[in-house]
């Protein structure tokens, strides 16, 4: 790879490492920028393969897609870029990087931004590893990057805005949707409403999918406390227990979610520090207002940091930016840096909304039966977890993960690590951050073993 | 537990030597106190390759390898469940003719204490393990060898040597200790003092700062084996496998995944961390790719390092202090006491109650002298 001095590296280019890379120029900078997917964008402006027409679904900003796309791209000549490029392991100063070839290359680094975008969330439920059984995201990207639905009638399972948004948009690309099932109550709805308004317009497309639904006679079913997916071979419906009593729907899919995660294994492999989000249960990786961690020249933004979606992914990518230039002694503009915090706080304001109109279900991953399965790679159940916690009178996720293999599969705990701290600190009647979070460890993704270093002579 | 616990022996380290000496102070019935700093298994014996070989030993550990041998193969008689252990057998691969005389040396000294060993040509390797690549020079197998899965197996004797008796406190570093007219004092943080008539060093990379403590010079570096693990594969490859010299290492489990390692990762034994380095990794997965040629259809989904110590002549230092009364050390297994450890505790505590022990550990003493030439560390 390419080696410009000083050199900065941006790890993803979605909203938030596209304005970083941006403002990186601005200041004088040439970064190298590597994102895994073969377009920039991000998981916020995915467009269906080969398609120029953007995908015109509600949430879907083509407008402000397009044009930060194409400022992006303009950026070619001044920014050394690689894109399906996977960053797979990193050390202070250094990291590795995978080739859309699948050849590995090292590259040193002196500032190193990390905006690797955040994973849909899910707890574990009976049934929730059948065929036909999506992620809120998995469902999206089939429609929006492939052009096709995960089934011709499907269930909505979870919480969270991006639960409506993506069934509002199956709605329009002419799927039926069985149900949208939501764990949340109206009431906490209202609650959160004046945090809301920091964000008319999100409220407001919020709205218009609940009322695109409503419309469309979907029928809508709140404050879930179980739920259950049914099938054989694949899929036949969902069954719920509601205030009301229990409720089948038969659907041939189920999109489910709760949430977003931040990806922050190359932050863990860099050593970085985490703190426990209490009421969602995640770990955030700390860091300052401008997205410094506490690693010397490692910095984070994006979902990557905080899931605030993609209007604040940009501003906080632009402001970790500014902080680079800042802490390489470069001259940077501080009346923007300060306008961009300030306009970041509304976000985090209309997050604040959102969780609480949102509440994590913890109720729901805490009470998950002994014989649903929580890690699918390793096919570890529930039950298994707790046996190992009364046995060996342990509870740290680590050391569960090492006698039940729980999290120890190709996903590496991606999906099950939250699910397994819960059911073990319940287990053992601790606090939830007493169960730690599972460690990250390189490769960040399966790494083919025919793998082949990069000549050296192409080595910076 | 803040406060002071006097007690008959204290055990500093809960890796699998120091849970296996509680095991058996607690089964005498000796009160015993073990200190770890982390959680039992949180080094080098919970995240180990899981190799159990005696093939390739150094002659001087075969004493004690053969009663470990015995041991794992009656675990669950010992600690209620058998700990993974399979006798898979060891295949060591010899990649030159100068290999090839070193397995064929080995051999010869195997058959004289009676350990059996195969010698197998260059010719019938293929046939026999078809998965194997191609032109290597010879190999040996030793039937009676196998593997057992690290990560259980301390925890399995921590637990038993609680329910017998034992004190085994972790979270518990110990930071320092004072020799008292009644034997030692051992300060932990958090807050505990143990005052003990014994003290048995089992703190695994960390046991030349124990016996620094004391004021007893016993040298050994740390090293972090570097290790990977790959998706699962259609299952084939039954024995356990190592180099005749220095190399990977590479066995296949049950649910098909292959774990191997080699080379080094990096480690910093102040802050007890390790990492596994990608560029032995990737050398690693080169050489194991020779090996086993199908295992380049595979990912490698993930890699790991461990903390051991190192002693200048790869042997062990096990047996009682040659400066300070009422100490007794085992550490600095480099890099192959995993298989020993069963062994090691009940030896220990029969060196400290009875004065001796039938298993003999000449060679490997404290006292012994450390100018042996050094023979390569293979796991
Ligand atoms: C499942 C899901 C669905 C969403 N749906 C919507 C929606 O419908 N509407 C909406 O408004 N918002 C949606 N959001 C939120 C929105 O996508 C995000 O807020 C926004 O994209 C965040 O921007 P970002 O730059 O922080 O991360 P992202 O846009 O996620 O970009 C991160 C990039 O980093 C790359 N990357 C990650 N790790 C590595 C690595 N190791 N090596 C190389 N590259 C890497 C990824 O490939 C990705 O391109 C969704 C988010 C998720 C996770
Ligand atoms: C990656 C790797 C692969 C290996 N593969 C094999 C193999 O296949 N076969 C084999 O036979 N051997 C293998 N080994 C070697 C084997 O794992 C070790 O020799 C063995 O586990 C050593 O056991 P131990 O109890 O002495 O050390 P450890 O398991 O390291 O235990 C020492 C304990 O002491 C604690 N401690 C240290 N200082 C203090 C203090 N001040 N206060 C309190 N507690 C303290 C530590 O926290 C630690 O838990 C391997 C080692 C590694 C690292």
């Amino acid at each position: 790879m390419v080696k410009s001095d000083p050199l900065v590296v941006v790890v993803g280019a979605g909203p938030a490492g596209m304005a970083a890379a941006r403002t990186l120029v601005e200041g004088g900078l040439r970064p190298l920028v590597l994102d895994k997917q073969p377009a920039p964008g991000g998981r916020m402006w995915q467009q269906p393969a080969g398609s120029r027409q953007p995908c015109g679904l509600p949430g879907h900003d083509a407008e402000t897609a397009e044009r930060a796309r194409k400022e992006f791209l303009d950026l070619a000549e001044r920014i050394d870029w690689y894109p399906g490029t996977t960053v797979v392991d990193a050390t202070r100063g250094r990291l590795w990087a995978m080739g859309p070839g699948g050849e590995v290359d090292e590259t040193s680094w002196d500032a190193l931004l990390v905006a690797a975008g955040a994973l849909d969330r899910v707890v574990p439920l009976p049934g929730w590893t059948l065929p036909g059984v999506y992620t809120l995201g998995g469902a999206q990207t089939a429609l929006k990057a492939l052009g096709c639905a995960v089934g011709r009638r499907v269930g909505f399972l979870g919480t969270g805005p991006l639960l409506w948004l993506a069934a509002a948009q199956h709605l329009v690309a002419g799927v039926e949707v069985a149900v949208v099932a939501d764990t949340s109550r109206w009431t906490g709805a209202m609650r959160a409403l004046p945090d809301l308004l920091a964000d008319r317009a999100r409220l407001a497309l919020g709205l218009r999918c609940l009322r695109m639904l409503r419309g469309a006679g979907v029928p809508i079913r709140r404050g879930i406390r179980a739920a259950a997916i049914e099938g054989g071979e694949n899929v036949t419906g969902i069954a719920l227990a509601t205030r009301r009593g229990p409720r089948r729907f038969a659907c041939d899919a189920v999109a489910i979610g709760v949430g977003l995660v931040p990806q922050t294994q190359l932050l863990d492999l860099l050593d970085a520090p985490f703190d426990l989000d209490a009421e969602s249960g995640v770990w955030l990786p700390r860091a300052d207002r401008a997205g410094r961690t506490p690693v010397e020249k490692v910095f984070v933004a994006g979902d990557g940091a905080r899931p605030l979606g993609a209007a604040a992914a940009a501003l906080s990518g632009e402001r970790a930016a500014l902080a680079i230039l800042e802490d390489i002694g470069r001259p940077f503009d501080r009346d923007r840096a300060a306008r961009l915090e300030r306009d970041l706080e509304r976000h985090v304001r209309f997050a604040r909304g959102l969780a609480r109109a949102f509440p994590f279900p913890a109720g729901l991953e805490a009470g998950i039966a002994s014989d649903t399965v929580v890690c699918r790679c390793e096919g570890v159940a529930a039950g298994a977890i707790t046996a190992a916690v009364r046995a060996f009178g342990c509870h740290e996720v680590n050391a569960v993960k090492a006698l039940t293999r729980c999290g120890m599969g190709r996903c590496q705990g991606r999906l099950c690590g939250l699910a397994a701290a819960r059911i073990a600190a319940v287990t053992a009647g601790v606090a939830l951050a007493e169960a730690g979070r599972l460690r990250a460890q390189a490769p960040i993704e399966p790494l083919p073993a025919r793998v082949r270093r990069t000549a050296p002579d192409a080595v910076a | 537990m803040a406060g002071r616990i006097l007690t008959e022996v204290a055990i500093v380290g809960g890796g699998l030597v120091g849970c296996s000496t509680a095991l058996h102070f607690a089964r005498r019935r000796v009160p015993c106190v073990l200190l770890e700093a982390e959680r039992c298994g949180a080094h080098a014996s919970g995240v180990n390759y899981g190799g159990i070989r005696i093939q390739g030993r150094a002659l001087a550990e075969l004493p004690l390898a053969e009663r470990a041998r015995r041991r794992w193969g009656r675990l669950d008689r010992i600690v209620g469940a058998d700990g993974e252990f399979r006798a898979t057998g060891h295949l060591r691969i010899a990649r030159d003719e100068a290999e090839a005389a070193t397995l064929e040396r080995w051999a010869l000294e195997a058959a004289r204490h009676g350990v059996r060993c195969e010698l197998l040509p260059a010719e019938v390797l293929r046939s026999r393990f078809p998965w194997l690549g191609e032109g290597f020079a010879a190999a040996s197998y030793c039937p009676d060898d196998g593997q057992a899965n690290p990560r259980i197996v301390t925890p399995l004797f921590a637990r038993t040597a609680r329910e017998e008796g034992a004190t085994i406190l972790e979270g518990r570093a110990v930071v320092s200790i004072e020799r008292t007219s009644r034997g030692f004092l051992l300060r932990a943080e958090p807050e505990l003092e143990v005052e003990a008539r014994v003290l048995v060093n089992a703190a695994g990379a960390w046991g030349t700062a124990i016996a620094a403590m004391l004021g007893e010079h016993l040298p050994s570096e740390p090293i972090a084996p570097n290790m990977l693990v790959s998706e699962p594969l259609p299952f084939k490859i039954e024995p356990n496998i190592g180099m005749a010299g220095p190399g990977i290492y590479l066995r296949q489990v049950p649910s098909g995944s292959v774990v191997f390692g080699g080379g080094r990762g990096s480690v910093d034994l102040e802050r007890r961390r390790c990492r596994p380095l990608f560029a032995t990794s990737l050398s690693t997965i080169e050489e194991a790719c020779r090996v086993v040629p199908e295992l380049a259809r595979a990912s490698i989904i993930r890699t790991w390092a461990g903390i051991e110590g190192r002693t200048p002549d790869d042997l062990p230092v096990i047996g009682p202090s040659t400066v300070v009364p009422g100490l007794f050390h085992a550490f600095g297994f480099s890099g192959h006491g995993f298989m020993l450890a069963p062994a090691v505790g009940i030896v220990l505590v029969e060196l400290v109650l009875d004065g001796h022990s039938a298993t003999s550990l000449e060679g490997l003493s404290p006292s012994r002298s450390t100018s042996v030439p050094a023979i390569p560390a293979t796991t």
